[in-house]
């Protein structure tokens, strides 16, 4: 039953050789990338490759850094990425509770159809959305961007919410609303302070896919100085000398607010998957 | 008498407010999220459908003709269309499928009991790794090691496993692969993190069980783990496989679509067909079918949930 120590240690040499594997799958990929933005422009695909050679310096981040221009695109999306988060929290939170605490006449299609958006292409939206944001005076501004995200961020926000809501019992907003408290007042008061480790994953979430966005930003906004960062990425793809090292610059910047976060809240936000839509 | 009789009716009128109140209050916690999806799915949707039964919208000046179903009959019985559905499809199994291979490998290593807890943290930084860079940033990272002359090709050609520098990404026989590939290492971490939260939640008293019935490891991944995975696996599968349909900016941003639509998929059809072409009908069109093929799957994702709910 024990296994010779011998098998044991075979097991475990095993899984360390699978497991280097696949941090070699995994990092090295990114490893080449951070490296490369330190290169000249030149040695980038120089022969043989070099993961650091002499050109390494910091120019590329200094050239993207002092450029008003390229921070533009960081402002832009900081700015729409904390907006759609917030809006999609507070509204994740009222939709959330409603479909935890009370039992009403369409609840069971409302949840089916806010499930339902979560499959709707945003390709599809994309045509009338043009369409209808012009309507509606919206194009090429951060309001365009914001209510289009909310879209496809709300969906997944209300699922996760509902499913953190429902693990708190219910006897903890009824003590409160025996003492004479509106159902606001224990939203509030009660459920929003004890909810904060589902509020932050799905805010996490949240900012995550804003950040990330493309085929909006693309396509609903026209200056430059609207441009969120990955589009500022594609604009940097089709000039006409390609600058990789600056390219890479731009995109490690990109991704560190992300890590950060990541790495910040992973615990609450593995924690939050687990409670919301993908539950065993 | 008339005044105690007051307060009565007072009351009555009050408790049938607050009735009435407590009716409407959840579709008053519901009110923003319903209008913003009314406003913009509902509208658009309905629009775009709209759009699919008319020649002549938004460019032309002239009034907007109604076809009925030609516009449909025009795109199923199109090359390119079915081209791209093909190339789609294949994009999206292939991805699904090998997401689900390296998400659950990935996750039993991390799951062993034969390692430290920090190692396990640190490992699984890493392998989550993919998951914190956005789509065009992958697609940049790709094609600086994709390059013909960029550090895949290299290594594979000292290894002695490519005879001669490939070109990935615009060799038509080899780009659709290419961009497969990108995919699935962009996407696995999904799985990885749900199903290290569902391999978490199976009790030990299973294995525990399964043990002194003599079941050896692969009896007890076979028995135990995978079934007690399946609701998640099922989920995962079919919204990965609904996310992998609508993917526009890897393949937007690595291929174009090209070499000679050898990559072009549904999404980049559509986008093409609407502001390159600007055919919005057939644009339309396509996306609408783009929706049909979502909402077929959607039905079962939706199924699964409300099993998994209850």
């Amino acid at each position: 039953m024990i296994g010779s120590r011998r098998q044991i240690l075979a097991r475990k040499a095993l899984i360390w050789v699978a497991l280097i594997l696949g941090a070699c799958f995994a990092g090295l990929p990114v490893l080449w990338m951070v490296s490369s933005s330190f290169k000249s422009n030149l040695e980038i695909f120089a022969y043989p490759p070099h993961l650091i050679d002499e050109s390494f310096s910091f120019a590329a981040y200094e050239a993207v850094l002092g450029d008003p221009a390229r921070l533009r695109f960081f402002v832009n999306s900081y700015l729409v990425a904390i907006l759609v988060t917030i809006c999609t929290v507070v509204t994740s939170i009222l939709a959330g509770y409603s479909f935890s605490r009370y039992d009403f006449r369409f609840k069971k299609i409302l949840n089916l159809i806010i499930i339902g958006v979560q499959s709707v292409p945003p390709i599809t939206l994309m045509i009338p959305y043009f369409g209808l944001i012009v309507w509606l005076g919206l194009y090429n501004s951060y309001a365009a961007l914001v209510l289009t995200y909310m879209v496809f961020t709300l969906s997944y926000a209300i699922i996760m919410m509902t499913g953190y809501f429902n693990t708190l019992p219910r006897d903890l907003d009824e003590a409160v609303m025996i003492d004479g408290g509106g159902s606001f007042v224990t939203l509030w008061r009660i459920l929003v302070p004890i909810s904060l480790p589902g509020i932050v994953a799905v805010g996490v979430y949240t900012f995550m896919l804003a950040w990330n966005e493309f085929l909006f930003a693309l396509t609903l906004t026209r200056t430059n100085d609207m441009r969120t960062v990955p589009i500022g990425i594609h604009l940097l793809m089709g000039q006409h000398s390609f600058e990789w090292n600056q390219m890479l610059a731009l995109s490690v910047l990109g991704s560190l607010p992300v890590l950060m976060l990541f790495l910040l809240f992973q615990r609450y936000f593995i924690a939050g998957m687990s409670a919301g839509s993908i539950k065993g | 008498m008339a005044q105690a009789i007051q307060p009565e009716i007072a009351d009555t009128t009050n408790v049938s407010w607050e009735q009435r109140k407590r009716k409407l209050l959840p579709y008053g916690y519901l009110s923003p999220t319903l209008v913003l999806l009314a406003v913009l799915t509902v509208v658009p949707i309905v629009t775009v459908f709209l759009y699919s039964l008319v020649d002549n919208v938004i460019v032309n000046p002239n009034q907007p003709i109604f076809v009925g179903l030609d516009n449909y009959e025009e795109v199923l019985t199109n090359r390119k269309f079915r081209g791209a559905l093909s190339n789609t499809l294949y994009f999206s199994l292939v991805s699904v499928v090998a997401h689900f291979i390296i998400g659950l490998s990935f996750a039993l290593l991390l799951n062993s009991r034969l390692l430290s807890a920090n190692v396990k943290a640190v490992f699984r930084v890493i392998y989550i790794l993919p998951w914190v860079f956005t789509a065009s940033i992958i697609a940049i990272l790709w094609r600086l090691l994709l390059n013909p002359h960029g550090v895949v090709n290299f290594v594979l050609l000292e290894l002695g496993i490519i005879p001669e520098l490939n070109e990935w990404l615009s060799d038509r026989k080899l780009a659709l692969n290419a961009v497969t590939f990108i995919n699935i290492w962009a996407g696995y971490p999904f799985y990885l993190v749900s199903f290290l939260a569902g391999l978490q939640g199976i009790p030990d008293d299973l294995y525990e069980a399964g043990r002194v019935d003599g079941g050896n490891a692969w009896q007890l991944f076979r028995h135990i783990t995978l079934p007690q995975l399946r609701p998640i696996i099922i989920s995962l599968a079919l919204l990965d496989f609904i996310w992998t349909i609508h993917q526009f900016t890897l393949i937007w941003m690595t291929t174009g679509g090209g070499p000679l639509r050898s990559t072009e998929v549904l999404s980049t059809y559509t986008y093409k067909a609407a502001f390159s072409s600007h055919e919005y009908s057939i644009a339309s069109t396509i996306a609408m079918v783009i929706l049909a093929i979502c909402t077929f799957v959607a039905i079962f994702y939706v199924r699964s949930q409300r099993m998994t709910d209850e």
